[in-house]
């Protein structure tokens, strides 16, 4: 059998699930950003998908974007990640809570 | 006719006022103090004559002298102006009241010597006398009321003269508030005039464009019906009632007399002036004045009457039994102004004033004169610790003598011939405003038994004062403080005699001079009946001068006719044709009935007679037995003061403290104002959590609300707010 949209659109929630769940429930930042990439990917494979079955050029196009959008996040943030870590010698997220008034 | 010298009667006692506050304080020269505040009044005085007495003046002609000073308030039709108006009762009050003031602060200047506050002292009386002379001269309600407003502001200001003593402070504050119960009813009274006749004014004025009120009323040819629902109806006797009530605070009647005996905590010459003198007659002058009102409302003046005399009887019953020099006295004018009440009530509007003159000169003389002893006692002023002052303090002693012989009703003094005027007004009067012809015997002998009560304390206080042992010689009389006897410690503490001396000229004079008009003043209203005795006719000044602008009591029916259209025995109050006014009432034998002027001949020695028995009856008494102890019941004034204290003053008091404050205030209104402060910090704690830096929370909620706008758009269609087209 010839694989479905819907398969795809199904491989992508799934993956884009993992993603949200691994970046709220991961501790390592380093694991945080991984799982923020695998959402971001989930993302790229529903547009690749429709792209190729609707036959329009537009999502591949989008991919292009998103693909430096995530290139530049990353390079961002593991800049901050850092920083960070220089400061306080620990990867763990819960450790970085002085965001609040 | 327009006068713009009429203000300065009113400005100059304001002007003196003003100077002393500012200027007098700095200087504190007594001499300096003394001449503006007894000048400023000089001026009214001699304003006021001049207005009067010139030809064409107030007191000359029908025609009143008006000062349009500006228009005050003029919404829709309410119309009330500072405008000024000198008619024949104003000036005649203005004239007496500006006299006897006059020497009346003469005397306080000395009085007064070497107080601390000379200069607080006479600017407070000035702005009295300006504050009273606007009562008086005021040609509308609302200005008067704001003259009757101010005399009250003053009477607290010198009752609680001597801030040192709480006392004084308590009777001011008791003045005050007693007299503002009165001045609600006074206001009501306003309203309802205004409500009912559309104006405030008591003249017409066509230039400016006012109408009086007063004659509105008077032309009301219907009398209301002499019932007690009248008082309830809303009509004429409404207002009569309000305004009665008004008065009878302003003028210590009962109910509202209790501040009166209090007041007496004041300095003497505030005592004379506004307690029995002027403000005290402010009720009398305004019920005059309001006469057209009372002649529509005979309910109003049976209560009025009845009232009256039951005043002047209770504190007669008081005042004998009172061992400071000045209750005695204070509750001598309660019951003065009770018989004053009663001839207003029985339509003797003419005869009430003749009164009010008389015991303005008697009782101002009294005053002074106890004043005069209390200076010379060095502060004593208890009676029973006085005595045998007759040498030492001859004039005081001879200027009294005329005064107690005044208010006793001896002829030829003055207080005879208005008494005796009351009296018989009472004996005759018609059944407009009583059920039936045995109330006016009854108020007559009430009246009588009034008098010779007065007569009979007057003597006691004379004789404890002036005659008899010196009391005041006796060490082992004990420091026991009198009931209500306010007295000066500082000169008692070594227990050592001072001399009673004379009190210097600046008090003698006006004593002398007040004493002069006590003898004389009674010439001004001698009636027919009794002129005619020695075959002499003189005129009866007074009654003519008062005639025309006070209203008269319709013929009454006799008992028994089906009501009738009341006959006016005269026109409305208040002409303004200029006829001149010395036009002589018939005075000829054929306008008074033999029978009448025989039974006013009769009831004018039975007067005499009633004056010496009380006289007598005192020296036969108190001569002998000086100290004798009153009834307590009498001396604790019936325990009013004690049985307003529960019934009123105390439950009103804790329900402010218990309720009003502690449950209303406190707990609501303080209450609501925490809860709303509660409310804030309770929510903020709770929301407080939403940023607790807690980094993975801020991720959660990121995703939640993304997962929110995502579902709301799948499950209402990308169409759903129609941000695509």
């Amino acid at each position: 059998m010839e694989p479905q949209l819907s398969w795809y659109l199904a491989l992508s929630a799934i993956l884009f699930t993992i993603g949200a769940a691994g970046v709220i429930l991961k501790r390592n930042v380093i694991a945080m950003f991984m799982c923020i990439e695998l959402m971001l990917n989930a993302v790229n494979l529903t547009f690749i998908a429709f792209s190729s079955f609707f036959q329009d050029v537009t999502g591949q196009l989008f991919v292009f974007i998103v693909m430096t959008v995530a290139a530049a996040e990353a390079a961002v943030g593991l800049g901050i990640i850092i920083t960070i870590f220089r400061n306080r010698e620990s990867l763990d997220v819960d450790d970085a809570s002085i965001l609040k008034l | 006719m327009e006068n713009n010298l009429l203000s300065l009667i009113i400005f100059a006692p304001l002007a003196g006022a003003a100077i002393n506050w500012f200027i007098g304080r700095r200087l504190r020269n007594e001499r300096f103090i003394g001449l503006i505040a007894c000048g400023a009044v000089a001026v009214s005085t001699v304003v006021a004559f001049y207005l009067a007495l010139k030809v064409g003046g107030a007191l000359r002609s029908t025609e009143p002298v008006f000062d349009h000073l500006w228009t005050w308030i003029q919404v829709g039709k309410f119309r009330a102006d500072f405008a000024l108006a000198m008619d024949r009762l104003s000036g005649t009050y203005a004239l007496f009241v500006t006299s006897v003031g006059f020497l009346i602060h003469v005397f306080a200047v000395g009085y007064m010597h070497k107080d601390e506050g000379f200069y607080r002292f006479f600017a407070f009386l000035n702005l009295f006398m300006f504050a009273m002379l606007t009562l008086v001269l005021a040609d509308n309600f609302l200005l008067m009321f704001v003259g009757w407003e101010g005399v009250g502001l003053c009477s607290y200001l010198l009752i609680g003269y001597y801030t040192d003593k709480k006392e004084a402070g308590d009777a001011a504050k008791k003045a005050f508030i007693t007299n503002r119960v009165g001045d609600w009813g006074f206001v009501m009274g306003i309203m309802l005039t205004f409500f009912l006749t559309g104006s405030i004014s008591f003249f017409n004025k066509p230039a400016h464009g006012v109408t009086s009120a007063l004659q509105t009323i008077a032309g009301m040819s219907a009398v209301d019906p002499f019932t007690w629902q009248a008082i309830f109806a809303g009509g004429v006797t409404s207002i009569a009632i309000l305004l009665f009530i008004g008065a009878a605070g302003k003028s210590a009647q009962i109910p509202l007399y209790v501040w009166l005996p209090d007041a007496m905590a004041g300095p003497t010459p505030v005592s004379a002036l506004i307690h029995a003198a002027t403000m005290v007659t402010a009720g009398v002058f305004m019920i005059v004045r309001c006469s057209a009102i009372y002649t529509h409302a005979p309910t109003a003046m049976f209560v009025v009457a009845i009232i009256g005399a039951a005043t002047a009887l209770f504190a007669a019953t008081i005042g004998i039994a009172q061992n400071d020099i000045k209750k005695v006295l204070a509750y001598s004018t309660i019951s003065q102004l009770g018989y004053m009440f009663l001839a207003c009530g029985l339509g003797a509007f003419v005869a009430a004033i003749f009164h009010v003159i008389t015991h303005a000169f008697f009782k101002a003389l009294l005053f002074l004169g106890s004043g005069s002893v209390i200076h010379g006692m060095h502060h004593e002023q208890d009676l029973r610790r006085m005595g045998g002052l007759k040498k030492y303090m001859p004039i005081t002693f001879a200027t009294m003598l005329t005064g107690w012989l005044a208010i006793s009703g001896i002829p030829i003094f003055a207080g005879f011939f208005s008494k005796d005027e009351i009296l018989w007004r009472t004996w005759s009067a018609g059944l407009f405003s009583l059920p039936s012809p045995a109330w006016s015997k009854a108020l007559w002998f009430i009246g009588a038994l009034t008098a010779l009560l007065t007569a009979v304390y007057m003597t006691r206080m004379m004789v404890m004062t002036f005659w008899g042992t010196e009391r005041f010689r006796e060490k082992h009389l004990d420091h026991a403080d009198s009931v209500q006897g306010i007295h000066d410690d500082a000169h008692h503490d070594d227990h050592a005699v001072h001399e009673p001396h004379e009190s210097p000229w600046l008090m003698t004079v006006p004593l002398i001079l007040l004493a002069i008009l006590s003898t004389i003043g009674g010439f001004i209203g001698v009636p027919y009946a009794l002129g005619s005795l020695v075959g002499l006719h003189p005129t009866n000044y007074i009654e003519q001068t008062l005639d025309p602008v006070v209203a008269k009591v319709p013929l009454a029916k006799a008992e028994g006719e089906p009501a009738a259209e009341p006959v006016w025995l005269s026109h409305p109050p208040q002409p303004t044709d200029g006829a001149p006014a010395f036009v002589s009432l018939d005075e000829s034998p054929a306008t008074h009935s033999a029978e009448d002027v025989g039974a006013e001949r009769l009831l004018a020695l039975v007067s005499v007679g009633i004056a010496a028995l009380g006289i007598l009856l005192g020296r036969i008494i108190f001569q002998r037995r000086p100290l004798l102890v009153m009834p307590r019941i009498l001396e604790n004034k019936y325990y009013v003061d004690e049985i307003y204290d529960a019934a009123v003053i105390n439950p009103i008091n804790a329900g402010s403290r218990e309720g009003l404050w502690k449950i209303f205030d406190v707990g609501v209104i303080d209450g609501f104002l925490h809860a709303i402060g509660d409310v804030v910090t309770e929510g903020g704690r709770v929301i407080r959590h939403l940023q607790g830096g807690f980094v993975r929370a801020y991720a959660a909620i990121i995703l939640l609300g993304a997962l929110a706008v995502i579902g709301f758009f799948a499950y209402f269609g990308v169409h759903a707010m129609r941000l695509v087209p």
